[in-house]
C-alpha cells in the first residue's frame, strides 16, 4: 500500500480513477493524447451516477487500522498452513483414534488457514478499498437489423455458394450417409449386457438344495429351528458368495404355530410351521429384513412395505403391490430344511414383461 | 504490496509495474488480449446477498473437482471380491469388493484421505443445497425472464446432472448403504415400461448387481457428468458475463444499466474471499462433521440392510414419494405396469423440472410480456409467481420430510402407517394450501409498501391534537429505501377488451384463447397499486390518516 494512494481527498481523485467518467474539459488528466480518452470514451460505459459518488475512499487513519488487522489474519493463515504441513508430518493414520487426530489436525488448520485468509480479504475489500457505486449501460441483447439482415444475406449466399441447395443428390446422400453413422455409437453399446431373457423369472434354488443361514452358512435341522417367532434369514447352500444369487435368492425363515396360518399361505410348501418367503421386497427389491414377532408382520425398511407372514406374505401397508412369494420347502433325509423346487413365481421388483404369474400359477393348479 | 506501483497521485500516469507489462505484453502482442480487458475489467457487478447463493454452488463444484481427483489416486472402482487386510480392525478377514476396500484404504491408510472424503461429500450436498437455493432466487425474483431463458434451462440442466452425479457418487464405496441405493435404483429402472429389463441389464452387465455397475458409474462420476458440468457451467457464467447480472430495484437502477462495483479489483476481491469462506466451511465441516462413515455399515450384500437407510438430502423427496404411494399395479395381458414405483419415480421430478423448464415461456405467453428485463422483482411483487412457487416448495418438502418417515415416526411416536396415510392427502393439501397462504402474505407485504410510501414509516412519536385524539407521527422512508420499494412493475397483461365490433383480440379467441386471456387477467391484475408521488408525499407529512383504512 503506497502512502500515495491515500493522500488526498477522495473527490480531487476520482475523476482521474475512475475508467468512463467524463473527463473535465474533454482533455485525460495528465495525459497527453487519446489513449486514456478512448479507454474513458463510451465503449465501456462505465460512470458515476453523480460525481464524486462512484469511487469513494475511505478515511487513511481507517484504512491503515484495517491494515494491521488483515495482516493480523494473513499471518494466521500462514501460520495455520504451516501447521497443516506439520500435522501431515507429525500425525499417522492407521487405526481409528489415529486416523480421527489426524484428521482434526489436518481439517482444523486447513479450516482455519482458509478462514482467516477469507476475513483478511474481506476486510480489505471492506476497509482499504473504496466504496463503489458505479454504473454502466446496458444495450438491448438483440444486433441492429441492420446486423441481422446482413448475417441473413451472407448465411443465404454462403448457403448458395456451397451448392447445398441446388445439389439435391448431394443433400440427399449426405444425410443418407449420416444417417447409420447416427446410429453407429447406439449399436456399439449393445454388449454392455446381456438380453434379459427369462433370468429374472428364474433363482437358483431348485429341488434338494439345502436352507443355510446367512453368515454361517450353516444348514438349519428342522427340529432345532423350533421356537415359534423365530426368524431366520437364509441363502441356498453353494451360492453363500454369490451376490447375483442372493439378489434373488435370499429368504426370511420364519416359525409359527400351525394354527397361525390363515388361507394365504401355502401349507403343503411349509414345514412343521416353519415357512420361507423371499427375502427380496417386491416393491423395488430391499431386503425386507425386518420382523414383527407380536403381529407376524415382516416390513421393508426401505419404504416400509408390510406383509402379513401368516397369510402367504399378503401386503398389508405400503407401496409393494404383490406378497413376497413363498418358497416351497421340505426336509431331507437328514432332517435337514432343503427346497421342493423354485419359486413358481418371479421374486422382486416388478417389470414389464413379468405378467400375472400369480395369477398363471393358481389357473394351472 | 510493491510500493514501485505507480498510483495515479504519483506521477499522474497509470504504468503497470515492469514484470507484469512485460507479460502483458508478451500476451498482448499474440492474442489481443488487451481488447478484452479494456472492455471487461471495470465491468459492473450488482450487490445482493441473494446474488452469492450460485457462487456457493460455483465454488462447491470447484472443491469437488480438487477432492474428487484426490480420492481418484487410491480409489478402485472394480466389484473384485477381495479379503480386507487393512488398518481397520473390526472388517480384517471380511470378504468385500475392492471398492470398499480401496475406499477403507483411503480412510484408514492415507493421510488426509479420511478429511478429502468428507469434504467431497459435504462439498456434494452444498453444491446441491446451493444450486436450489439459487434457482428458487432466480425463480422468485424473476430473473429467469427474457433475455435469460437459455440461462434458466442450462440451470435446469445444471441441476438433473448434480442429482444424478450424486448418486453415483455416493453409490461408489460399495457399502451396505450405498448398495441400498443401488439396489432402489435397479427397482425403479427395471419397473419402467418396454425397456425397463433392457435398460437394467445394460447398466448392470447382466443382473442385478452384477460385477460392472460400480465400474460404469466410475467413469460417469468422475469423466462424463463432470465434463457436461463443466461445459454447462462454463455456458452459464458466459451468458450471465454477456447478459450482465440483474439487479435489485433501488436508486438509479433502471432497465438500462446495472449499478455496482466494478470486477477488477473489488468483485474479485470479494469472489475470491467467497471461495475460501465456502471451502472453510466446507473443510470445517469435514473435519467436525462425520458424514457417512463406510467403515461402520460393511460392506454390500443385496441379502441385507441397515434399518433407517436414507440417501443424500437431494434424493429424499423421492424415498418420500415411493413410500406414499399406494400399492397399484396393473397387469395388461402378459405384461406389468408397477405403477407403485413408475409414478413416484417419475412424475413428481418430472413435474417439478418440466414446469420449471416452461415457466418462462408460459409466463410470457399469459403476460404477452416480450420485454427484457434486468431489474429483478421483489417477490412479494408478484404474487402468483411467489405462490406457485411456495407450493412447489411444499410439494417437495412434503416429500422430502415423508422420505424419512420412519425416523419421524421413531422420533416422534406417530404411527407409521397413519403418517403415511397422512401424506397422501398432503401432498395435494399442502401445496394448494401453501398458495392461498403465500398469496395473502404477498398482498399484505404489498399493502405495507404502500402504506410507508403513502404514509411513512413509524416514528414511535405520539403526539396529542388539541381536540384530545392521539396520533403517531410517520416520516417519510429513507431515499434508498423509497426507490426499492418504488422498484414494483406492473405485470402487463393482454389486452382483453373486444374491439369496436365486439370480437376480441387475436390470440384469445377460442377456448384456450378465453383461458388464457383469463390468466393474464388473474396473473397480472395489481390489486395494491402504488401511490403516485405527490399523493405520497402530502400523506406522508400528514402522518397516519383515515386512507390507510382503504388499503386493509
Amino acid at each position: 500500500m503506497t502512502e500515495t494512494e491515500n493522500t488526498g481527498t477522495p473527490e480531487e481523485r476520482v475523476p482521474r480513477r475512475v475508467i468512463g467518467t467524463p473527463v473535465p474539459g474533454g482533455q485525460p488528466n495528465g495525459r497527453p493524447g487519446g489513449q486514456v480518452g478512448v479507454v474513458g470514451g463510451t465503449e465501456t460505459e462505465v460512470h458515476e451516477a453523480e460525481p464524486g459518488t462512484g469511487v469513494v475512499f475511505p478515511d487513511p487513519a481507517s484504512a491503515r487500522r484495517a491494515e494491521r488487522l488483515v495482516a493480523l489474519l494473513f499471518l494466521v493463515a500462514f501460520l495455520a498452513g504451516v501447521g497443516f504441513i506439520v500435522s501431515y508430518v507429525a500425525f499417522q493414520v492407521g487405526d481409528i483414534d489415529s486416523t480421527a487426530t489426524s484428521n482434526f489436525a489436518l481439517g482444523g488448520t486447513m479450516t482455519l488457514a482458509f478462514l482467516s485468509l477469507a476475513c483478511g480479504i474481506v476486510v480489505w475489500v471492506r476497509r482499504i478499498m473504496p466504496k463503489y457505486n458505479l454504473v454502466q449501460e446496458r444495450h438491448p441483447m438483440a444486433s441492429d437489423p441492420a446486423v441481422r439482415d446482413e448475417v441473413a444475406k451472407v448465411f443465404v449466399q454462403g448457403a448458395e455458394e456451397s451448392g447445398f441447395v441446388k445439389h439435391k443428390l448431394l443433400r440427399r446422400t449426405l444425410l443418407l450417409a449420416a444417417a447409420p453413422l447416427g446410429l453407429a455409437p447406439l449399436v456399439l453399446l449393445k454388449d454392455l449386457g446381456p438380453l434379459p431373457g427369462t433370468a429374472l423369472r428364474h433363482t437358483v434354488w431348485k429341488q434338494g438344495m439345502r436352507l443355510v443361514v446367512e453368515g454361517t452358512g450353516q444348514p438349519i435341522r428342522a427340529a432345532d429351528f423350533n421356537s415359534p417367532g423365530g426368524i431366520l434369514s437364509v441363502v441356498p447352500e453353494g451360492y453363500e458368495h454369490d451376490l447375483n444369487a442372493l439378489a434373488k435368492a435370499t429368504l426370511i425363515l420364519i416359525k409359527l404355530r400351525p394354527e397361525q396360518f390363515k388361507s394365504g399361505t401355502n401349507l403343503n410348501w411349509t414345514h412343521d410351521g416353519i415357512v420361507a418367503y423371499s427375502k427380496i421386497c417386491t416393491h423395488v427389491g430391499c431386503p425386507a429384513a425386518l420382523y414383527e414377532q407380536t403381529t407376524n408382520h415382516i416390513l421393508c425398511p426401505c419404504h416400509q412395505s408390510t406383509f402379513d407372514a401368516t397369510d402367504g406374505a399378503k401386503v398389508i401397508f405400503g407401496p409393494a403391490a404383490r406378497p413376497l412369494p413363498q418358497l416351497p420347502i421340505t426336509v431331507d433325509a437328514q432332517g435337514y430344511l432343503v427346497a421342493q423346487r423354485d419359486f413358481l413365481v418371479p421374486v422382486g421388483p416388478s417389470f414389464w414383461e413379468r405378467g400375472d404369474a400369480e395369477a398363471e400359477v393358481r389357473g394351472q393348479a | 504490496m510493491t510500493t514501485t506501483t505507480a498510483g495515479p497521485g504519483r506521477d499522474g500516469g497509470f504504468t503497470p509495474p515492469k514484470a507484469i507489462g512485460a507479460v502483458s505484453g508478451f500476451m498482448d502482442d499474440r492474442i489481443g488480449a488487451g481488447n478484452f480487458l479494456k472492455r471487461n475489467m471495470r465491468k459492473i457487478f450488482p450487490d445482493h446477498w441473494s446474488f452469492l447463493l450460485g457462487e456457493i454452488a460455483l465454488y462447491s463444484f470447484v472443491i469437488l473437482l480438487l477432492t474428487g481427483t484426490f480420492l481418484t489416486f487410491w480409489f478402485e472402482p472394480s466389484m473384485h471380491e477381495v479379503e480386507y487386510n487393512g488398518s481397520y480392525e473390526p472388517l480384517k478377514g471380511v470378504m468385500m469388493s475392492q471398492a470398499y476396500a480401496s475406499t477403507l484404504e483411503i480412510t484408514f491408510d492415507i493421510r488426509g484421505g479420511l478429511l478429502m472424503r468428507q469434504i467431497h461429500h459435504w462439498a456434494a450436498l452444498l453444491f446441491v443445497a446451493g444450486l436450489m437455493a439459487h434457482m428458487l432466487r432466480v425463480f422468485f425474483t424473476g430473473a429467469y425472464r427474457k433475455p435469460r431463458e437459455l440461462n434458466w434451462l442450462i440451470g435446469l440442466g445444471l441441476f438433473t446432472l448434480a442429482l444424478v452425479e450424486g448418486l453415483f457418487g455416493y453409490s461408489l464405496p460399495d457399502d451396505l448403504l450405498s448398495g441400498a441405493g443401488l439396489r432402489i435404483t435397479q427397482g425403479v429402472l427395471v419397473s419402467l415400461p418396454l425397456v425397463g429389463t433392457y435398460l437394467q441389464f445394460f447398466l448392470f452387465g447382466g443382473e442385478y448387481p452384477g460385477e460392472d455397475v460400480i465400474g460404469r458409474f466410475y467413469s460417469l462420476h468422475i469423466l462424463l457428468i463432470p465434463g457436461l458440468l463443466l461445459a454447462l457451467i462454463s455456458a452459464h457464467m458466459i451468458l450471465m458475463w454477456v447478459q450482465k447480472h440483474t439487479q435489485m430495484p433501488g436508486k438509479g437502477r433502471t432497465e438500462k444499466n446495472v449499478v455496482g462495483a466494478p470486477f477488477y479489483p473489488a468483485f474479485m476481491a470479494k469472489s475470491g474471499a467467497y471461495f475460501l469462506f465456502t471451502f472453510a466451511v466446507v473443510a470445517g465441516l469435514g473435519t467436525f462433521a462425520q458424514i457417512n462413515p463406510i467403515w461402520l455399515y460393511g460392506p454390500y450384500t443385496p441379502a441385507d440392510i441397515s434399518a433407517g437407510s436414507q440417501p443424500d438430502f437431494y434424493m429424499g423427496f423421492l424415498e418420500g414419494s415411493l413410500r406414499i404411494m399406494p400399492a397399484w399395479e396393473i397387469n395388461i395381458g402378459d405384461y406389468t405396469l408397477p405403477l407403485s414405483v413408475i409414478i413416484p419415480a417419475l412424475v413428481p421430478l418430472g413435474l417439478v423440472m418440466t414446469g420449471a423448464a416452461l415457466y418462462p415461456f408460459v409466463e410470457r405467453w399469459i403476460t404477452g410480456d416480450n420485454r427484457e428485463h434486468h431489474i429483478a422483482d421483489r417477490p412479494r411483487n408478484n404474487p402468483h409467481r411467489t405462490a406457485i412457487g411456495v407450493s412447489v416448495i411444499t410439494f417437495y418438502g412434503i416429500l422430502w420430510l415423508l422420505g424419512a418417515n420412519d425416523e419421524i415416526s421413531a422420533n416422534f411416536h406417530i404411527s407409521l402407517f397413519a403418517l403415511s396415510i397422512f401424506g397422501r392427502f398432503a401432498i395435494f393439501f399442502g401445496p394448494a394450501l401453501a398458495y392461498l397462504i403465500t398469496y395473502r402474505i404477498c398482498l399484505g407485504l404489498q399493502r405495507a409498501d404502500a402504506e410507508v410510501l403513502a404514509h411513512g414509516v413509524e416514528s414511535g412519536v405520539i403526539v396529542r391534537s388539541p381536540e384530545g385524539s392521539y396520533s403517531e407521527i410517520h416520516t417519510p422512508p429513507d431515499e434508498d429505501i423509497a426507490e426499492h420499494l418504488r422498484g414494483k412493475k406492473e405485470i402487463p397483461m393482454l389486452p382483453a377488451e373486444p374491439d369496436g365490433e365486439g370480437i376480441p383480440p387475436k390470440g384469445l379467441r377460442g377456448p384456450l384463447g378465453r383461458l388464457r386471456a383469463k390468466m393474464s387477467r388473474t396473473y397480472g391484475t395489481d390489486h395494491v397499486p402504488l401511490p403516485d408521488g405527490h399523493h405520497e408525499e402530502e400523506h406522508a407529512a400528514v402522518g397516519a390518516g383515515e386512507e390507510r383504512k382503504q388499503l386493509h
